[in-house]
């Protein structure tokens, strides 16, 4: 257990590497859903829960299947299989026994399996922390760690980018710039601010 | 052969992946560093594309419309592994650069959309010449942006220095530069071909 890596996890993910300004996981949702931002909060929602999840299962898959069969090659088949499972498994369990919540996530859910930043996450567990086919000590930890705040970094983003929208729609642009373009160019921006913490170092 | 021509050029200009639908934007930003990266990870895509467009089209009657989405992961996933692979044992300095994008061709919105969208309703012909337009658009479309960056980021073109003297805006070769490039040529796009591409696109990204 290396409370140093752990720090950095943490940190890492929400400010330095964030996964939609740094990395360019996850835009379309966050282009997509980010024109409000109560919607905006339901995604993040979503998104961590089923991010911290799936990091989770991925990483018994691949330790309790892939890697004693030897069959790590097919990791990208198996994740994604995974994945879309269990987000439509997520869905039918909340909307008999959570109605309420359902409503909330419902519609943001099915979108979740093609976001890029989950199948992402999981690749990336796997490549930080297994080598030659062995996890490192802790790994199912900070796999897990790195699931929930990759997800707090992409709701992060999510929350101010549908703040600056908001604004945004009351503001004279010109006609080709409006909507997605205009998004982009505030990504740019906020990319711009959040680039003052690199160098943050553990 | 007129009609099969039209849907390989439609993928180029008039539904092109990036500036008309604004799909698989992910990969376009993170691999557009340089020319090399971008050509690379066009061609890897556009394969992919050929590949689940021809096989999901011929077996469109085949699979059960209620679980038609896994089985098109199921055939994108498998192209999508011999891609990695295949660029593993014959690429390794591009697969490095690359990353774990290689992988999430998988989740791109582009090969998705035209799984569901036009080849599990097109006969093979016309959906290979779907995939063939799509995928030009989606590598000219990556060699434009990353052109731009290479050379304006790091004042190079292919690895060779352009300006001799000039002094690169590092911030475009970094994500900052990448989300303001790709946001101006969009707005470019939409005064060219004035679409209002910018309302229909906000529905169907994902």
């Amino acid at each position: 257990m290396d409370l140093n890596l752990i720090l950095s996890i943490i940190i890492g993910n929400i400010f330095i590497n964030n996964f939609i300004l740094f990395k360019f996981l996850g835009l379309c949702p966050f282009i997509g859903v980010s024109k409000k931002t109560q919607p905006a909060i339901s995604m993040g929602l979503a998104v961590i829960f089923v991010m911290t999840l799936s990091s989770i299962i991925t990483w018994c898959v691949y330790k309790f299947l892939l890697v004693p069969f030897e069959i790590e090659f097919l990791r990208t088949i198996c994740f994604i299989l995974v994945i879309a499972s269990f987000v439509q498994l997520v869905e039918m369990i909340m909307l008999k026994t959570n109605p309420s919540l359902y409503h909330l996530l419902g519609i943001y859910l099915p979108l979740i399996t093609t976001n890029c930043a989950v199948l992402g996450v999981t690749v990336l567990n796997v490549n930080m922390f297994f080598k030659q086919g062995q996890g490192i000590t802790g790994s199912f930890l900070y796999s897990a760690l790195q699931g929930f705040f990759a997800g707090v970094g992409f709701m992060l983003a999510m929350l101010l980018m549908s703040g600056i929208r908001e604004r945004l729609e009351l503001v004279d642009l010109p006609k080709s710039l409006q909507g997605i373009p205009a998004a982009f160019i505030v990504a740019s921006l906020m990319s711009l601010a959040f680039m003052g913490f690199t160098g943050f170092k553990f | 052969m007129k009609k099969l021509f039209r849907e390989f050029s439609k993928g180029i200009r008039k539904e092109n992946p990036i500036f008309g639908l604004a799909l698989g934007l992910c990969p376009t930003l993170a691999v557009s560093t340089s020319v090399i990266n971008g050509l690379g990870m066009g061609l890897a895509a556009t394969f992919v594309l050929l590949g689940s467009n021809v096989i999901i089209s011929s077996l469109r009657k085949i699979i059960p419309h209620q679980v038609r989405i896994p089985c098109f992961i199921v055939v994108i996933a498998g192209f999508v592994t011999i891609v990695e692979l295949v660029m593993a044992a014959y690429f390794p300095a591009l697969s490095r650069q690359l990353g774990i994008f290689v992988p999430l061709i998988v989740v791109n919105c582009i090969i998705m959309c035209r799984a569901e969208a036009f080849a599990s309703r097109n006969t093979v012909g016309r959906s290979l010449f779907d995939a063939l337009g799509m995928g030009a658009g989606f590598t000219l479309g990556l060699v434009l942006i990353s052109g731009i960056r290479e050379a304006l980021g790091s004042g190079r073109l292919f690895g060779y220095v352009l300006f001799p003297g000039y002094q690169p805006a590092l911030t475009l070769a970094l994500a900052p530069g990448a989300l303001l490039i790709l946001g101006l040529l969009l707005g470019l796009s939409n005064l060219i071909f004035n679409q209002q591409t910018s309302r229909r696109t906000d529905e169907q990204t994902n």
